[in-house]
């Protein structure tokens, strides 16, 4: 398989993500769709790795992993937060600094 | 494109893969979400073996469908009440020409890459991907990037404990 199949298949998979990013209002799909942009780059750094040969990729797809994990555990900390105080899930209800 | 082995279960996978990612974004139950979410990864961790990527596959279904969407099936049983599902959402113009502007993204991207030539992918040792390999890698020119990588975990785990607990 060329390059560019992996290449294209991470930019619909970028897509998918930003289009349920900016569609959804549930604030637990939003982060799920984040998950999936982050994978895409991902997939983008390891078809990169496999072209030129060259392993730092894969530490950098690892490090990647480990910020998605992060971002996942204090974004739903902030999400069971909001619904503590506000009783909702939906973004957006969630509108006190635009205000 | 040449069918051999390798690229049929390329195309397998992928299909596989944009299907349940649209599954993600279509399904109206957080519960169905994540279900989908699950079944991606675990394609997608296919696709990185493909890649010679061993080790990242191990850890997209060890760290990512393991420990990630536990965490969120955890979070949606806490947090759902059950009926958000069966209002129908009202898309509101901004929300279309957003999605429209991601298409229009996709299509740009598609388009230069497809423009683009590559070359002959490069020949690879026979350690590639492997544990020991990206090991070394991360213990010598990743040293210092892999150590802030604990201090961050290190800090997310207090800040999730923090923002999450009703009284300290």
């Amino acid at each position: 398989m060329p390059l560019q199949g992996y290449l294209l298949l991470a930019a619909m998979l970028f897509a998918i993500g930003l289009i349920g990013v900016l569609m959804k209002r549930n604030a637990l799909i939003v982060m799920m769709c984040v998950e999936l942009m982050l994978n895409a780059a991902n997939l983008t750094f390891l078809a990169f790795a496999r072209q030129r040969g060259d392993q730092a990729g894969h530490a950098i797809a690892f490090f990647v992993i480990a910020v998605a994990a992060a971002e996942a555990a204090v974004g739903l900390a902030v999400v069971i937060a909001i619904y503590r105080t506000r009783g909702a899930v939906n973004v957006d209800e969630v509108r006190t600094l635009r205000e | 494109m040449e069918f051999n082995a390798e690229s049929i279960t390329f195309l397998i996978f992928a299909g596989c893969l944009l299907g349940t990612a649209v599954g993600v974004v279509v399904a109206r139950n957080p519960v169905y979400a994540a279900m989908n979410l699950v079944a991606a990864f675990f394609f997608l961790a296919g696709i990185y073996v493909l890649l010679v990527a061993h080790l990242i596959a191990f850890m997209q279904i060890l760290v990512y469908a393991g420990a990630v969407m536990v965490l969120f099936l955890f979070v949606i049983m806490l947090l759902s009440r059950g009926d958000e599902h069966l209002v129908k959402e009202k898309y509101r113009a901004m929300q279309v020409i957003g999605a429209l502007g991601a298409v229009a993204l996709c299509g740009v991207l598609c388009w230069a890459i497809l423009d683009g030539s590559t070359s002959e992918p490069a020949s690879l040792p026979a350690d590639f991907g492997t544990v020991k390999a990206v090991g070394q890698v991360l213990y010598t020119r990743f040293l210092l990037p892999f150590e802030a990588t604990s201090l961050l975990l290190l800090a997310a785990i207090v800040g999730a404990v923090v923002v999450a607990k009703e009284r300290i």
